[in-house]
């Protein structure tokens, strides 16, 4: 979903790249982390936590703390890139849980990093059926992580200054109408995702020969647009009005302003959408197993799933559907609950391109920020 | 006589034995980190894999791409602007606070003067951003003076990352030209006022060559802090176009492409060792 969290989807290090240049990249975010002094003196009954900055939320992790009489340690990454260095600098069994940008599980699982979940103990059977990935959380029938929040990279806007109509056709931000109007999500894969929707391809159609279309694409939304920002730029354009329209935004850039600025809203195109998720997962070393694992059946309860879906970092869908009953009809509203069915069925998948692919999309992306 | 060589040798050790550290910190966390680089630049990332084969891929890469290279122009171009610009800016206010501001108030206007350096660098980046945006401070300010009709914006653009640079380093620069200043014995003035130069022409030459030194030692840290900065240019320059530190980062960030980074930065570092070397005559910090 972000480009800090997300932009890294084939980004492994190597294992002698990690130990060199990947221990400069980390040393300072753990060394500052909250996880130094943890990891020094753990006790018995703590759980270290790598995760996205949503499970910061003390409204999420203090129930969990209480009810256990546990610490959680959590330690905020950016980047499953970033995370994978901090795993290789540590010491086998430091880290409990694992919170991984979906389309990144296959290969986490592939490098033996997770422990198999009790699959008959989690509620797999109340979340939606088109974010369970079971292709993705599974390998050889046994299951090593949960899908747990999704959300979609589509567009955001303020409703107050655009025709909503107008934002359910990705045609429109390449018209005139909105022009310099248009703030640009600065992540390459689900933005030229949605190039892809917008020029009649499914996202899995783009091939190496199908690029130099996708760029001149790119280069008429640059025309149009007002900047290209990551999270925070974008976000912070929509919010102060700089943009009115943020494409490849969604419910995670804009919910949980909405209380502040009713105006801000976000709506799949009827082109379709790119579909996010994270999933929560236990790692194999660990030496509190049976904690992580409570973690992981609290975080998936509706309980667990609401306070995750409205975070005070940033809100998306839960993926148990039973959490529904827990949020509010305005927290429904913001996160479009009533549409979700209408939106997963026209949405894909990240298109994750093998290596060669993803290294042409970057310099064509690169190129689309220095057009 | 016989008590000397012992002494020497002594002395010599003592010598030896306190620059250890220093020397010692300098291959640690200097020489050795760029070593590595360098050894990365020349190896290649092929999809997931590091191979280790030595060579100039990367920085034929980084010729044969124009959106590569023309980040380096970019950044070269951004950080001329920004040095000329603080240089203009900051010697009159440093010559005001060393001529002109009483003695006792110095201290004063000094530590006024550099008060944006206790902010935090993000934080003042981002405040910028509000200040330039379309419903930031100066749009306002414009439509409310009836200049504008419309809200306009000055942010996520060129313009917009030289203010948040200038406004940083002119205090960089305030400060190294103030300490050349002051260090100025007033007599030289006063010698060529005796020899019939008026003020503009005993400033022109001998008060500004005096304290050229102290410009371009304020100026060469200006162009090697600016050109190596990525926070500045990623919260106010929109991304309009990238400068070499923003695709340095890219190359990280997003695929974890250390040799190509680690080339990029070399070239960044080749071009800051140019421009120390062009400078290398005035950069006598002892004369600042």
């Amino acid at each position: 979903m972000f480009s800090l969290t997300q932009g890294h989807v084939k980004s492994a290090l190597p294992r002698h790249s990690g130990r060199l240049l990947g221990a400069a990249v980390v040393t300072a975010g753990v060394a500052t982390g909250s996880v130094l002094f943890p990891l020094s003196a753990q006790a018995a009954e703590e759980l270290n936590a790598l995760v996205w900055c949503d499970h910061t939320d003390p409204a999420l992790i203090k129930p969990f703390e209480e009810k256990y009489g546990v610490k959680v340690n959590l330690k905020e990454y950016e980047g499953t890139g970033a995370a994978l260095a901090i795993v290789e600098q540590s010491r086998p069994g430091d880290w409990d849980v694992f919170v991984i940008d979906g389309v990144d599980v296959p290969r986490v699982v592939e490098a033996g990093l997770l422990a198999e979940l009790p699959k008959g103990e989690l509620p797999l059977a109340d979340t939606f059926s088109q974010v369970q990935m079971t292709d993705v959380t599974h390998k050889d029938g046994k299951m090593y992580a949960i899908m747990e929040k999704f959300g979609y990279n589509v567009i955001s806007y303020d409703k107050s200054k655009v025709d909503p109509a107008d934002m359910r056709d990705l045609q429109t931000l390449w018209s005139d109408k909105y022009k310099s109007r248009i703030a640009v999500y600065d992540y390459y894969i689900p933005l030229m995702n949605l190039v892809a929707l917008k020029m009649g391809m499914k996202p899995s159609d783009i091939t190496a020969d199908k690029l130099p279309a996708i760029r001149d694409e790119l280069f008429k939304l640059k025309d149009n647009s007002a900047m290209v920002g990551e999270v925070v730029s974008s976000t912070t354009a929509l919010a102060t009005g700089e943009a009115d329209i943020l494409i490849g935004g969604g419910e995670w850039a804009v919910a949980v302003m909405q209380s502040e600025n009713p105006d801000l809203d976000w709506v799949l195109p009827d082109q379709g959408g790119i579909l996010w998720s994270q999933s929560l997962a236990v790692f194999k070393d660990s030496k509190n197993k049976d904690l992580a694992v409570e973690f992981v059946k609290y975080v998936m309860s509706p309980e667990g799933q609401a306070r995750l879906a409205t975070s005070s970092c940033f809100w998306g869908m839960p993926a148990n559907k039973k959490a529904g009953a827990l949020l509010s009809p305005e927290q429904k509203s913001a996160l479009r609950w009533d549409e979700q069915e209408k939106f997963l069925a026209n949405s894909h998948r990240y298109f994750i391109p093998d290596a060669e692919l993803d290294a042409e999309m970057l310099d064509v992306w690169t190129e689309f920020l220095q057009h | 006589m016989t008590d000397r060589p012992p002494r020497y040798l002594s002395a010599r050790v003592r010598a030896w034995g306190l620059l250890l550290p220093a020397f010692l910190w300098t291959i640690a966390f200097f020489f050795a980190p760029l070593a590595i680089m360098g050894l990365y630049s020349l190896w290649q990332r092929v999809g997931t894999r590091l191979v280790s084969e030595i060579s100039l891929q990367n920085y034929e890469k980084f010729f044969a791409k124009s959106f590569l290279f023309q980040s380096l122009v970019n950044s070269i171009e951004v950080t001329v602007m920004v040095t000329v610009i603080s240089v203009l800016l900051a010697y009159p206010l440093a010559y005001i606070l060393a001529e002109r501001v009483p003695r006792r108030w110095q201290r004063l206007a000094l530590i006024l003067a550099i008060l944006p350096f206790w902010t935090s660098y993000v934080v003042r980046s981002y405040s910028w951003l509000l200040v330039l945006s379309e419903g930031g401070i100066l749009s306002n300010f414009l439509l409310d003076m009836g200049i504008t009709e419309d809200p306009v914006s000055f942010a996520n653009n060129r313009g917009a990352t030289v203010v948040g640079f200038v406004h940083f380093f002119v205090m960089l620069l305030t400060l190294t030209i103030y300490a050349n200043l002051v260090q100025l014995s007033p007599s030289y003035r006063k010698a060529a006022a005796d020899l019939g130069a008026g003020p503009l022409r005993a400033f022109l030459h001998v008060t500004l060559p005096l304290t050229l030194p102290g410009i371009m030692v304020g100026a060469f840290l200006t162009f090697v802090l600016c050109i190596g900065d990525y926070i500045t240019p990623q919260i106010l320059g929109g991304s309009r176009e990238l400068l070499l530190p923003q695709t340095i980062m890219m190359q990280i960030a997003r695929r974890s492409d250390f040799p190509m980074a680690s080339a990029l930065a070399m070239i960044l570092m080749a071009v800051v060792s140019l421009v120390y070397l062009a400078c290398a005559r005035w950069l006598k910090i002892d004369r600042v």
